[in-house]
């Protein structure tokens, strides 16, 4: 058996402390014993995107990242953003517009775009493809969650 | 106004789950003291199993059950028509992949490593690779096809899978009295669905050893009859039910891992979750058929199409599965949405030693269309005929038959076309290149896809309190189903659709649905939904005129559940009046029910001839047109969609939102099909089963614009006149690119997936290529 060894998350706000064998990923310490199973296993190779969270409010992939190398860092999933107003603007946006269909990398790809309009309030077109490309969707061909994130920015700077 | 009005950009129903991350898929269920399963896949592409040693992984930490296919009578086999295959390989094994044995333990951890602990004894054997070879060796796939059960005259033997014919008119008469005569070969190549979600089960046994079953899935009744079949149970001792499903592109109507968690379930005593990986996913369950493809096609001087012939060669995979049925229903799309008086298409599919090839978004009719569609362009240029004109000419009209011989419910074509010429700009001077060193145009090809077939259902039933549920067991797979039955029912109803539940889909309770597939759950169950919601309606007249005192005749819906006397608004019931009365004094409970088949014959008997037909009733076609701009990279040869137009004749738009969706979803898919996605084998074994080196378009591919042109041409069987949208935007995609980088380049490639590489060589290697 790998070492265990004993990890504190601020996960949306709150402390959770977790005993967990020094290989396992940031995914399977918040889906399996946490329970926020809105990061989706997708590749579990960092590709697809599904399993994008916040670590330090910057996106990384939760199946590459080592539960043990976020010590007493805070860890955010779309769980923990109900009220946060980019998320709202998000969340609004993605319904109203048909952004979403299976939902698989709905929260990946929210979590993506949340990063990119709190450091880009304004993006053009391109700048969101730039930063959703690590995003895979399979459904919707794309042009609804670019026509949503830019509503969004637009509603948020109302 | 009614929130449920035709036509309405409704938001799915559920959006606000998955926005908040709520929405579960079956990975993210937990049961009380579950297990977690893991399967040792096959290293072999073909041998015997000899000998297996369990004894080292069942004394492992954790270990509570092991299945391999000692566990399953050699009876129980399943399959949608040929029923060859076993939950798990039993005596041989048949693709690198295949599952041989699985293991249910208290971690995912302990059962991988037990999994990997299994000692199993092969005895290797040559593998089959390809079709040709298939057809030629004396090495059998399958030792005794003969004695499979099949559900139609398949003529199934040696390595032969299934082989269909069918033919209209005079074939060497057509190509007689024809001008010119083109013969083309096209390949078409192994595409993986890549659904988000991987595939994955949940099982658990009851007190009485009954089982429910959660699974990735497009059918929870097709998911009870495979695993029914593999386990030799009584579908009654099965309970399937779906949880949110991330994705469904065909990979999930068969079964994939559910007969086994299933089994392990039932010898564990214990629930059992497995989800594969990515690569297992990749590896065990299904991708889209490579196609080889001949096609001959008698023209006349004028460019009117007269004969043609179509042969194709699949490969078919290990198993059967969905094959027959695409190889068929390929066939029956080879003259495409075109009038040709002589037309013969005939064709096989073969086993051979790898994973099995099954259903995927266009069913056989995107290969089929990459194929006729870019021969068209082909025969156009030669001819001196505009491309478009060209189809304008020949293609189907009005009631003109699909081949076979049924008459469409309604065709939009002509104004698919017309619309996407007109606002792509066909008879402007083309688009200009971005940049030096690259080359544009534009590409255009047409297709038509069916959606009316099998069996389907709906229960709308009042509440104590006048509000609905809705209860259909179609599986939304995330395209929207749910929303789009709700507004059918909402619409016959005059009621706004939050006062409509829809009942997640459950064999136990739910009128049967065959699955959420081949386009038909808008037509076949939104046709049940509307039949139901009338029988609601007629009992609620009938209520209404009892308490109204007047004749039923009289009375009429009106908007926000209310029935009134016709025309005078302010005399009326509500629908929580009618309930009550309905529940505790008169009638009894309100319900309404309705089922159906679909009963069009696909073949005209009197016109056309057919051999192997699986499917005697399939039909009712959508249409589609599509129109690309290309840009190609004189360097690397490397092709981009610019832009993309796309109509779909859709019968009715219940939601045009949802269908732009469809058809925006499908262009990207087919995209990729077109330009990137190649399953490569290294020998027997899948080189790229990881999303690393098989690429899906990303967002940065994906076209600067797709103008999704919604067209409405009122089908005549359809819910309001809907019809389905799901997959006829996917098959014309590949060929419009391809003539777009024919028309940009000159290099006619005739070969899948257009990589750079391909292109570059057929530019640098032009007039000749391929």
């Amino acid at each position: 058996m790998s070492e265990m060894l004993d990890v504190t998350l601020i996960v949306n706000g709150e402390q959770r402390v977790l005993e967990v064998p020094l290989a396992e990923t940031l995914l399977t310490s918040l889906r399996d014993r946490l329970g926020y199973t809105s990061a989706k296993r997708g590749c579990n190779q960092g590709v697809c995107g599904a399993c994008t969270v916040h670590v330090r409010d910057t996106t990384v992939r939760a199946c590459l990242s080592l539960t043990a190398n976020c010590e007493g860092l805070p860890v955010r999933t779309v769980e923990g953003c109900d009220d946060d107003r980019i998320m709202q603007a998000l969340a609004r946006s993605f319904e109203a517009g048909a952004a979403l269909q299976c939902g698989f990398c709905t929260p990946g790809m929210l979590m993506s775009a949340h990063a990119l309009l709190a450091a880009n309030p304004a993006p053009s077109a391109m700048d969101v493809r730039e930063a959703l490309s690590g995003n895979l969707c399979r459904c919707t061909g794309y042009q609804k969650i670019i026509a949503a994130v830019l509503a969004a920015a637009r509603e948020l700077a109302r | 106004m009614n929130d449920s009005a035709l036509g309405r950009r409704l938001p799915q129903l559920g959006a606000r789950e998955k926005l908040a991350g709520r929405a579960q898929y079956v990975a993210d269920l937990f049961r009380p003291d579950m297990l977690h399963g893991a399967i040792l896949a096959s290293p072999f592409a073909h041998a015997r199993i000899v000998g297996c040693d369990l004894s080292e992984a069942l004394a492992m930490p954790g270990v509570r059950a092991i299945i391999t296919g000692d566990d399953f009578d050699e009876a129980w086999r399943m399959g949608a028509f040929v029923k060859d295959e076993h939950a798990l390989a039993k005596d041989k094994v048949r693709y690198v992949g295949e599952p041989v044995a699985a293991v249910a333990a208290e971690t995912e951890a302990q059962a991988r490593a037990a999994a990997a602990a299994i000692r199993i004894d092969y005895d290797e054997l040559p593998a089959i690779l390809t079709p040709k070879e298939a057809l030629t060796s004396d090495l059998l796939v399958h030792e005794h096809p003969e004695r499979y059960f099949k559900t139609f005259d398949s003529g199934t033997a040696g390595n032969l899978c299934s082989r269909t014919e069918f033919a209209e008119g005079d074939i060497e008469a057509g190509f007689a009295a024809s001008d010119l005569i083109f013969e083309n070969h096209f390949h078409t190549q192994a595409q993986a669905h890549v659904a988000m979600e991987p595939c994955g089960a949940l099982a658990e046994v009851d007190t009485s050893g009954r089982l429910t079953l959660w699974s990735a899935n497009q059918s929870v009744f097709r998911v009870q009859a495979c695993v029914s079949e593999a386990l030799g149970l009584p579908m009654s001792r099965l309970r399937c039910l779906t949880p949110w499903i991330g994705g469904g592109f065909g990979n999930k109507m068969e079964a994939h891992v559910q007969p086994i968690v299933a089994a392990l379930a039932l010898k564990a005593r214990r629930s059992v979750k497995l989800i594969l990986t990515r690569e297992e996913d990749f590896e065990m369950v299904r991708a889209r058929h490579p196609f080889s493809i001949r096609i001959r096609t008698g023209v006349t001087r004028d460019g009117m199409l007269v004969a043609r012939e179509v042969e194709v060669l699949l490969d078919g995979g290990a198993y059967a599965d969905d094959s027959p049925g695409v190889l068929a229903f390929s066939l029956l799309c080879g003259r495409g949405p075109y009038r040709i008086p002589h037309v013969r298409c005939h064709g096989r599919v073969m086993y051979t030693n790898k994973l099995r090839f099954g259903a995927f978004r266009g069913f056989g009719n995107a290969q089929m269309t990459f194929a006729t569609e870019s021969q068209m362009d082909e025969i156009a240029g030669a001819l001196g005929i505009d491309p478009v004109d060209m189809r304008l000419r020949n293609m189907m009209k009005g009631k003109d038959p699909w081949f076979g011989g049924q008459v469409p419910g309604s065709n939009g074509l002509l104004e698919c076309v017309e619309r996407v010429r007109d606002e792509c700009g066909w008879q402007a001077s083309p688009p200009a290149p971005t940049k030096p060193g690259r080359r544009r145009a534009l590409g255009f090809a047409l297709a038509g896809h069916q959606s009316g077939l099998l069996g389907t259902g709906a229960i709308v039933r009042m509440l104590e309190d006048g509000t609905l549920v809705l209860n259909t067991g179609a599986t939304d797979i995330g395209q929207g189903s749910d929303t789009v039955l709700s507004q059918l029912c909402a619409e016959t109803l005059k009621i706004p659709v939050d006062r409509i539940a829809v009942v997640s889909p459950d064999t136990d309770g739910s009128p049967f649905n065959w699955g959420t597939t081949a386009s038909r759950v808008t037509f076949m169950t939104g046709r049940s939904v509307v039949e139901a919601a009338r029988e609601v309606e007629r009992k609620l007249r009938d209520h209404a005129a009892e308490m109204l005192e007047c004749a039923a005749v009289d009375l009429e819906l009106v908007e926000g559940g209310f029935v009134a006397v016709k025309g005078v608004s302010n005399l009326r019931v509500s629908f929580l009046e009618i309930a009550k009365r309905a529940h505790w004094q008169a009638g009894g409970p309100i319900l309404g029910s309705h089922t159906w088949v679909y009963e069009r014959p696909t073949i005209d008997p009197k016109r056309a001839a057919a051999v192997g037909l699986p499917f005697p009733k399939i039909g009712n076609y959508s249409f589609c047109a599509v129109a690309v701009d290309v840009e190609v990279d004189e360097v690397t040869g490397r092709a981009e969609v610019r832009r993309a137009w796309s109509a779909c004749d859709v019968g009715r738009a219940v939601n045009p939102m949802l269908v732009e969706g469809q058809i925006e979803g499908s262009f990207v898919q087919g995209m990729g099909f077109a330009l990137l996605e190649e399953m490569v084998w290294d020998g027997p074994r899948l080189a790229n089963p990881t999303l690393m080196d098989y690429k899906i378009p990303t967002i940065k591919e994906a076209p600067d614009e797709i103008r999704s042109i919604v067209v409405e041409s009122q089908d005549v069987d359809g819910p309001y006149g809907a019809k389905g949208a799901g997959e006829v935007g996917l098959v014309p995609v590949a060929a419009a690119i391809a003539n777009a980088v024919a028309a940009a380049t000159g290099a006619r490639i005739r070969r899948l997936p257009l990589t750079g590489e391909r292109i570059l060589t057929a530019i640098t290697s032009a007039p000749k290529q391929d």
